[in-house]
């Protein structure tokens, strides 16, 4: 026996290929793309994948990264008898040449049908996986999106003070879809009028943002809208601002925060008059208004999720919002 | 009295045999009968007390919600216009369905507290060294799954409460950088909390994370067979030596003896 020193387990191979990394960014990077359905994501994806697999493919087949064959003279045994070729008889023995211990590359079958089931399971598993996880992840992120709604007439909306204007975003999903907006009548500035419409969803982890002030229970009314679920209006007065009940977040009349755990101002709605009623067409959102009502300059994101950053440092840990 | 003896005893022995006959059958053939007695009977520490026992009292408290949920799930109705209503119905009017409820409720606090319980026993008593540190880590898999079925339940009364601590539950998972808007879309089932979010909370709840969890349990079980029990830290007796013999002391049996 060749003495050895050091622990006796396998050779240290040559450390493993970096390749099917880059080939799972790639993969990585091309999703994303399709969800974001951003083309050139995803080529550049398709791009990494293609070379990464390529390189990964070329290392598989040329045996590169491959444990090496460790050459251990065969101790002469059980072991090694299956390596000579059996004798016919004594007769021959001085015939025939007595073959050499030596590796002989087979190719069992062994091999060959443990590989071709596992490649076989690994091939049905994926047309079975494939198709379902696109089904269990897909419909959350495909088909969203905000519809216009209907809130009612301009009338309804007098000049000075919020009202609570409750509505459905879906009307087809249901009362689920009811949502709040904090509405105030600005009055008409150059011909047109300004309304500034807050989402109740406090910024920090979505609670509903209450008024700070009275909340005219007792005048509350329901307006009917023309596709049928009704929106409900409840004047407030004397609001200095909203407050959150969930973790004390706060906010000015402008939706700016002035206290509490909340990353940004409160989100806003998108309008516009049609035959004289209020539509609110989609939503974003708000890092910081500079002056109030008509005169407010918002500066205006993408609608970003609460807790979300949309501006200042801690926006680069944010550079992907999904479609909603 | 001399002939009801060996009556007694061909009773006795006919009894015997309709006992072991199915089990020999069984056994014969799966070798059940024998694994069962491995479980049952396998030699643990003599110096063991009732604090090892907290992890068989998470195991029945597991084994408590899997039953309890299950019968709820015959009445729950996983719709937003009809779960408050359907819970409604199995507090208020189906018998002993607040008894059943109750318990499913008050369980799921029951195991989490005595999962943390069993976690602080071993890890005070050092019983996740060498060997037992793969234990641990599928006993931290095991915490972390039983939290994600606290939270997945938390949302099925479909109540002002749970509505509202899913939607901050589920944006605390939206403010993880990169992706975590996309971990909290996905588990909304869309932007908005709507109809899809409660059948999959409701299904994640039913089948997936309670799968999850018997095959960690089934692994974390397996694992406690075969690496055994710990002794607890002020144990005198070292680990692979022999028993410490005993001087018997009062009468034979009822007390525990004395170490010489």
């Amino acid at each position: 026996m060749v003495e050895t020193k050091g622990p006796t387990g396998p050779p240290h191979g040559p450390a493993p290929s970096l390749w099917p990394l880059g080939f799972a960014i790639g993969l990585t990077v091309a999703l994303v793309g399709l969800v974001l359905g951003s083309w050139s994501t995803v080529a550049v994806g398709a791009v990494l994948l293609l070379a990464f697999g390529f390189v990964w493919a070329r290392d598989v087949a040329t045996g590169h990264g491959a444990p090496p064959v460790v050459d251990e003279p065969l101790a002469p045994g059980p072991e090694s008898a299956r390596h000579t070729v059996p004798l016919r008889s004594d007769r021959d023995a001085d015939a025939l040449p007595v073959m050499e211990d030596e590796e002989i590359e087979t190719y069992p079958r062994s091999a060959f049908l443990s590989l071709s089931t596992l490649g076989l399971g690994g091939v049905i598993t994926g047309i079975v996986a494939a198709p379902v996880t696109v089904f269990a992840v897909g419909p959350a992120f495909v088909g969203q999106g905000e519809e216009e709604v209907d809130i009612g007439p301009l009338d309804d909306y007098p000049e000075g003070n919020f009202i609570v204007a409750t509505f459905l975003a879906r009307p087809d999903e249901g009362e689920v879809s009811r949502r709040t907006a904090y509405v105030r009548n600005n009055g008409v500035v150059d011909g047109r009028p300004s309304l500034t419409i807050l989402s109740n969803r406090c910024v920090h982890l979505g609670c509903p943002v209450q008024v700070n002030g009275l909340s005219l229970e007792g005048q509350k009314k329901t307006v009917e809208v023309p596709e049928g679920p009704t929106v409900e209006l409840t004047p407030t007065e004397a609001a200095s601002g909203f407050g959150c009940p969930c973790h004390g977040g706060q906010y000015d009349t402008e939706g700016n925060r002035t206290a509490g755990p909340p990353v940004r101002a409160l989100d806003r709605f998108r309008y516009k008059i049609r035959d004289g009623r209020v539509i609110l067409t989609s939503s974003y959102s708000v890092g910081e208004v500079d002056g109030q009502g008509a005169e407010a300059v918002i500066k205006a994101y993408d609608l970003a999720m609460p807790s979300v950053h949309v501006d200042g440092p801690e926006a680069i840990l944010y550079p992907f919002e999904p479609p909603h | 009295m001399a002939t009801t003896a060996p009556r007694r005893r061909r009773r006795q022995s006919k009894l015997q045999q309709a006992v072991d006959i199915p089990l020999d059958w069984l056994e014969e053939r799966s070798g059940l009968v024998g694994a069962t007695k491995y479980f049952l009977f396998r030699k643990v520490p003599r110096d063991s007390s009732w604090w090892h026992t907290l992890g068989s009292a998470t195991l029945t408290a597991f084994l408590v919600q899997a039953g309890t949920g299950l019968i709820l799930a015959f009445y729950y109705k996983p719709d937003p216009d009809k779960a408050y209503e359907s819970i409604q119905h199995i507090t208020n009017d189906l018998t002993l369905g607040w008894l059943v409820r109750g318990m499913h409720r008050w369980g799921a606090s029951v195991f989490i507290i005595l999962m943390f319980f069993h976690m602080a026993r071993v890890f005070l008593f050092g019983a996740y060294k060498y060997p037992r540190e793969l234990n641990w880590i599928v006993g931290v898999l095991i915490l972390v799954t039983g939290m994600l079925e606290g939270f997945t339940g938390y949302l099925l009364p479909w109540d002002q409460t749970s509505y509202w601590a899913t939607v901050v539950g589920i944006n605390i998972n939206a403010s993880a950088p990169f992706l975590g808007p996309f971990i909290a879309q996905f588990l909304r089932g869309g932007a908005e909390i709507g109809t899809d979010t409660l059948s999959r909370f409701y299904a994640l709840h039913m089948l997936a994370v309670p799968g999850a969890l018997f095959g960690l349990i089934g692994l974390h079980l397996y694992l406690v067979i075969r690496l055994g029990v710990s002794s607890p830290p002020w144990s005198s007796e070292g680990a692979g030596r022999d028993r410490a013999e005993v001087k018997p002391t009062g009468r034979a049996g009822l007390t525990r003896g004395r170490r010489v």
